[in-house]
């Protein structure tokens, strides 16, 4: 056992030798045990006593985590494992497993090469199972598989050892099902799942203990000793003989990829720069001597330090003062000031970071979660992390005291870097400022830790539900006309087809790539040449077209339409709520010659007017998020469970039965699953096993969005009746 | 009616007698003052000295919503003030427009024009001017480059070429800023400028004019607004004499 300083002189040393490291991810539903497996990771490799292990104090180092016996905050940390004489370094994030807090995983799986993915052997595969797969897949993350709780299985459902392991068989069969259905390459590659070649343990974090095929072979323990002694209780002496530490960290080492190896796969999938650009051929080679190249994948806040940015260092090395530059700012450069890991809740110096760890450095003043840092003056950024999910519901917030108005504005400020996946909204002239986030769980949180840890009294509003607009038909050319008259817009807009959409959430089609790349994605997915390769901007799901031809001036006036074109998309007529999933297609221009005549205050206005009233003349309509439940209960009570869903203005797709259960699959829209928790338990005598996870927006029922419109105008102070295209185009 | 009246260059005293009178006997006056601006002067002097109130109008009322006052000057006399010469500035060729459109009958009384006022200052020819152009503060990643084009092509044909430097709320542009961006644009777009001619407070007892390149701009201090630059072709005889007495040309230039 090695513990304190002298672990981290080891990491420091194996920090160099990309071939014995690993960088990994725990992920899983929530509540599948991943906390209590890194815990217990870190106590076998000596990093804290096996007794903190488990009690769940080290990586869920929060008082609130430690409250709600849930993770929130991804942590990392490092630590060492001896295999076959040699030592290995373990880079890993134990993530979250709540979905609000979903895009941690997502952030997570960015930094690392390999994931541990963990099921309940008794609840198996969960959606947020399916999830976590599909974004370690999106990134080309290896996924192993740990079933957990396994103790359940024998002490609480009684299964006899048959079918014990009819049940992991089961749970082996579901995962490979979902690997497949998201990357059949890779699965015929070698990322099919297999008991017999050691990419499968099974055990229980709680109690301690795991096996897997090659350590019952090194070890002589047989899967009847395992069975007769957690039956008979016996798990000390497992934890003995197959303790969890070695058989996961053994199955880490052997089949997840150093970062070398890791590195050569993902880098084309998550940078699209020139892979014979220096800094491409460095990042293919994990090479420590080429350009600085990393990804930020967290920023956090120490009251010390400062703003910590965490990520993964593709290529290069980083010590404290280096100059490096952040991509998308002024291209000044910022200087390091600490480099170092995180052990937990702890961040230790070192002297030096090398490329295929996960950094944690102070001084990248101009760093956002997302930024590519590098230490030449100009590279192509690494693609944009893409969460699956969306904000669906916003509270209000104000400070408690005047005299926190400011530092009320700038704790704001730091809470939207912090967490990316929340929208701050400041208005410094009502004092008024919305965050929006994933759910009721994540702006509890948010605003508990504005108060706890911001130590900024405020007041909260009730959770309100977050909308969308859009277009459903096809309007124009709209003539926009600049406040002096001389400059005008002719715009057209219609929805966007979805498999754009779907192109563009899934980061496919970006303004990252070249126009060549982006135009022929484009035709493959069904869009002329012409319109293809005159995409002037992307924002959200909303794509703006120039077909125009040869109009002298726009090409240097073209900035003022996007950002015309982005004010009216940040709130529709309808009820100023966020625009979606719209094609605008500029198709004539007239411009006055002289530049001041054409300047900020002529055509940003000219441009938000004409989107405004378009999409007043193309069907403006408002969507809600909708979520995906899935219940699961005993048979007795499916009618208590489907009535849930179906009494909240809910479909069912899918009612399936296992053995005494019965599971059911539907959708109801965010605004009616208000108290969703405290009525399922109580029509199911506590009985159901659930879980939500958001799907999209979908079109409000036509009957109802007079009323839901008129709620929110009147919510926000804005006149209440709705706007008419001449409103807009004066 | 509508009278337009063109307040001059400067301060109180440079609009022309017959406009003093038209403001004199308004039924309403008000005041444009985004395009350009009186600086030798204050709103409470205006009033003083006119013995009128003045609203003043802000780019939206005269550009989005000049309904108001329009339709005032159906059956009043209504006097809208403006720096300058009235019609120089096109958003008032508009409201020209739109006021005869809504039966409203129009005049102008002209005041004195920084354009003829260039001309005097800077002894370069009235008729050896080509288009002139303005020059915006850059706005985010905005910064057209059409004022070094402008240019380029004026040099081409040797002409001068007046630039009008932005003028904002809360800012306006000086010829050390205009000559930042300008040798900027110019350096990317492959061309020069060999000469410039700054002028500042145009109307005032001390207007400031100095002639020469880009460093000699640079270390001139043009004092307070408003600024104004003007880029000028191959000299004349009689302009180069003309810039050497009244503009310091060529005292420290290589030229
Ligand atoms: N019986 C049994 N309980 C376990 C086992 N592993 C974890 N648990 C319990 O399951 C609960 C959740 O464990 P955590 O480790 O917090 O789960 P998690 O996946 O980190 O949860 P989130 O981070 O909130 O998603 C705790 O009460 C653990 O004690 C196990 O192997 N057997
Ligand atoms: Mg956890």
């Amino acid at each position: 056992m090695v513990r304190g300083k002298k672990m981290v002189e080891r990491v420091m040393e194996l920090m160099t030798e990309p071939a014995h490291i690993r960088n990994i991810g725990i992920v899983a539903h929530i509540d599948h045990g991943k906390t209590t497996l890194s815990d217990n990771l870190l106590a076998g490799a000596g990093i804290i006593s096996e007794e903190l292990a488990g009690k769940q104090l080290f990586m869920d180092s929060d008082a609130e985590e430690q409250a709600r016996g849930i993770t929130i905050d991804a942590s990392n940390v490092s630590m060492v494992h001896e295999y076959n004489g040699q030592e290995y370094l373990i880079n890993m994030i134990d993530t979250p497993g709540h979905v609000d807090f979903g895009g941690d995983v997502t952030r997570a799986m960015r930094a690392v090469d390999g994931a541990v993915v963990l099921v309940d052997a008794v609840e198996g595969t969960m959606p947020q199972t399916e999830t976590v797969l599909r974004q370690a897949l999106k990134e080309q993350v290896r996924p192993i598989l740990f079933i957990n709780k396994v103790d359940r299985l024998i002490n609480e459902l009684k299964v006899d050892e048959m079918e014990m392991q009819i049940r992991l068989g089961k749970v082996i069969d579901k995962v490979n099902k979902l690997i497949k259905g998201m990357n059949e390459e890779s699965y015929n590659n070698g990322w099919k799942l297999d008991a017999s070649l050691g990419t499968v343990a099974f055990g229980s974090a709680l109690y301690n203990w795991a096996v897997s095929a090659p350590y019952m072979k090194k070890s002589g323990v047989s899967f009847k000793e395992v069975f007769d002694k957690c039956k008979a209780g016996d798990m000390k002496s497992l934890a003995q003989s197959s303790p969890l530490s070695e058989v996961l960290l053994d199955m880490v080492v052997t089949h997840l990829p150093n970062p070398k190896d890791a590195q050569k796969r993902r880098i084309g999938v998550i940078w699209h720069g020139d892979k014979e650009s220096p800094e491409g051929k460095s990042m293919l080679n994990c090479d420590p001597n080429g350009p600085v190249s990393m990804m930020v994948t967290d920023i956090s806040f120490d009251p010390h330090a400062g703003e910590v940015a965490t990520g993964r260092l593709f290529s290069g090395k980083m010590k404290r003062g280096d100059e490096v530059y952040v991509m998308g700012t002024a291209g000044k450069s910022n200087r390091l000031q600490q480099v170092g890991i995180f052990m937990g809740p702890k961040r230790v110096e070192v002297e030096e970071l090398f490329c295929g760890n996960i950094a944690a450095v102070t001084g990248l003043k101009d760093a956002i979660v997302g930024s590519t840092i590098t230490s030449l003056v100009n590279i192509t950024p690494f693609e944009s992390l893409k969460h699956y999910s969306e904000p669906v519901m916003t509270v209000a917030v104000e400070a408690k005291n005047m005299k926190d108005l400011p530092k009320l504005v700038e704790v704001l400020r730091q809470v939207g870097k912090e967490d990316p996946t929340l929208q701050v909204a400041i208005n410094e002239e009502t004092g008024e400022h919305l965050i929006a986030g994933m759910g009721e769980l994540h702006l509890e949180i948010v605003t508990g830790r504005i108060k706890r840890d911001k130590g900024v009294e405020i007041i909260t509003s009730e959770p309100i539900v977050v909308y969308r607009e859009t277009a459903v038909q096809k309007a124009g050319p709209v003539e926009g006309k600049s406040p002096n008259r001389h400059n005008r817009f002719y715009l057209v807009l219609e929805p966007l087809s979805d498999e754009v959409v779907d192109l563009i959430r899934k980061g496919e089609v970006s303004m990252n790539q070249t126009a060549l790349e982006r135009r022929d994605i484009l035709v493959k997915a069904g869009m002329g040449k012409d319109e293809a390769k005159s995409v002037k901007d992307i924002k959200g799901t909303n794509m703006l077209f120039d077909m125009t031809k040869g109009i002298q001036y726009l090409n240097e006036t073209m900035e003022l339409v996007i950002e015309g074109l982005h004010e009216a998309l940040a709130g529709g007529p309808l009820a100023d709520e966020p625009v979606q999933n719209l094609k605008i297609s500029l198709v004539d221009v007239k411009l006055h010659e002289d530049a001041i005549h054409r300047g900020p205050a002529q055509v940003i206005p000219a441009v938000r007017g004409a989107v405004k009233a378009g999409l007043l003349m193309a069907g403006d309509s408002l969507l809600e998020p909708v979520q995906k439940i899935q219940i699961t209960v005993p048979t007795d009570q499916m009618g208590n469970a489907t009535s849930q869903i179906q009494g909240r203005r809910g479909t069912i797709f899918d009612i399936m039965s296992e053995g005494d259960t019965i599971t059911v699959v539907g959708k109801a829209p965010v605004a009616e699953l208000f108290g969703f928790a405290g009525d399922i338990r109580s029509a199911t005598e506590g009985r159901a096993m659930w879980s939500t996870e958001f799907i999209g927006f979908e079109l409000v029922p036509n009957n109802l969005v007079k009323e839901v419109v008129l709620a929110i105008r009147k919510r926000k102070g804005l006149k209440e009746s709705v706007p008419t295209p001449a409103d807009y185009l004066a | 009616m509508l009278t337009f009246v063109g307040l001059g260059l400067y301060d109180l005293e440079d609009i022309s007698a017959k406009g003093l009178e038209a403001i004199r006997s308004a039924d309403f006056v008000c005041l444009e003052a985004y395009t350009s601006l009186l600086t030798g002067t204050s709103l409470a002097e205006m009033r003083c000295y006119y013995g009128k109130d003045l609203e003043v109008l802000k780019r939206d009322d005269v550009e989005q919503h000049p309904e108001g006052f329009l339709s005032k000057a159906i059956d009043t006399n209504v006097v809208f003030l403006t720096g300058g010469d009235p019609m120089v500035s096109t958003t008032h060729i508009d409201l020209r427009i739109r006021a005869a459109r809504m039966g409203v009958k129009t005049e102008i009384i002209h005041g004195s024009s920084i354009v003829s006022a260039v001309c005097g200052l800077s002894g370069l020819q009235n008729y050896r001017f080509g288009k002139s152009c303005s020059l915006p503060f850059p706005y985010g990643k905005w910064c057209p480059k059409t004022p070094g084009d402008v240019i380029k092509k004026n040099l081409a044909d040797n002409l001068h070429t007046i630039v009008y430097l932005d003028i904002q709320e809360d800012r306006y542009m000086t010829v050390h800023e205009a000559v930042n961006l300008l040798e900027s644009m110019v350096t990317e777009s492959g061309f020069q400028i060999p000469c410039y001619v700054g002028i500042a407070r145009a109307g005032s007892p001390e207007p400031k004019v100095r002639a020469g390149v880009a460093a000699t701009m640079r270390e001139t201090d043009f004092g307070g607004p408003l600024h104004i630059l003007v880029v000028p072709a191959g000299l004349h005889d009689m302009e180069r004499e003309y810039l050497e007495v009244f503009a310091g040309y060529g005292n420290s230039d290589l030229l």
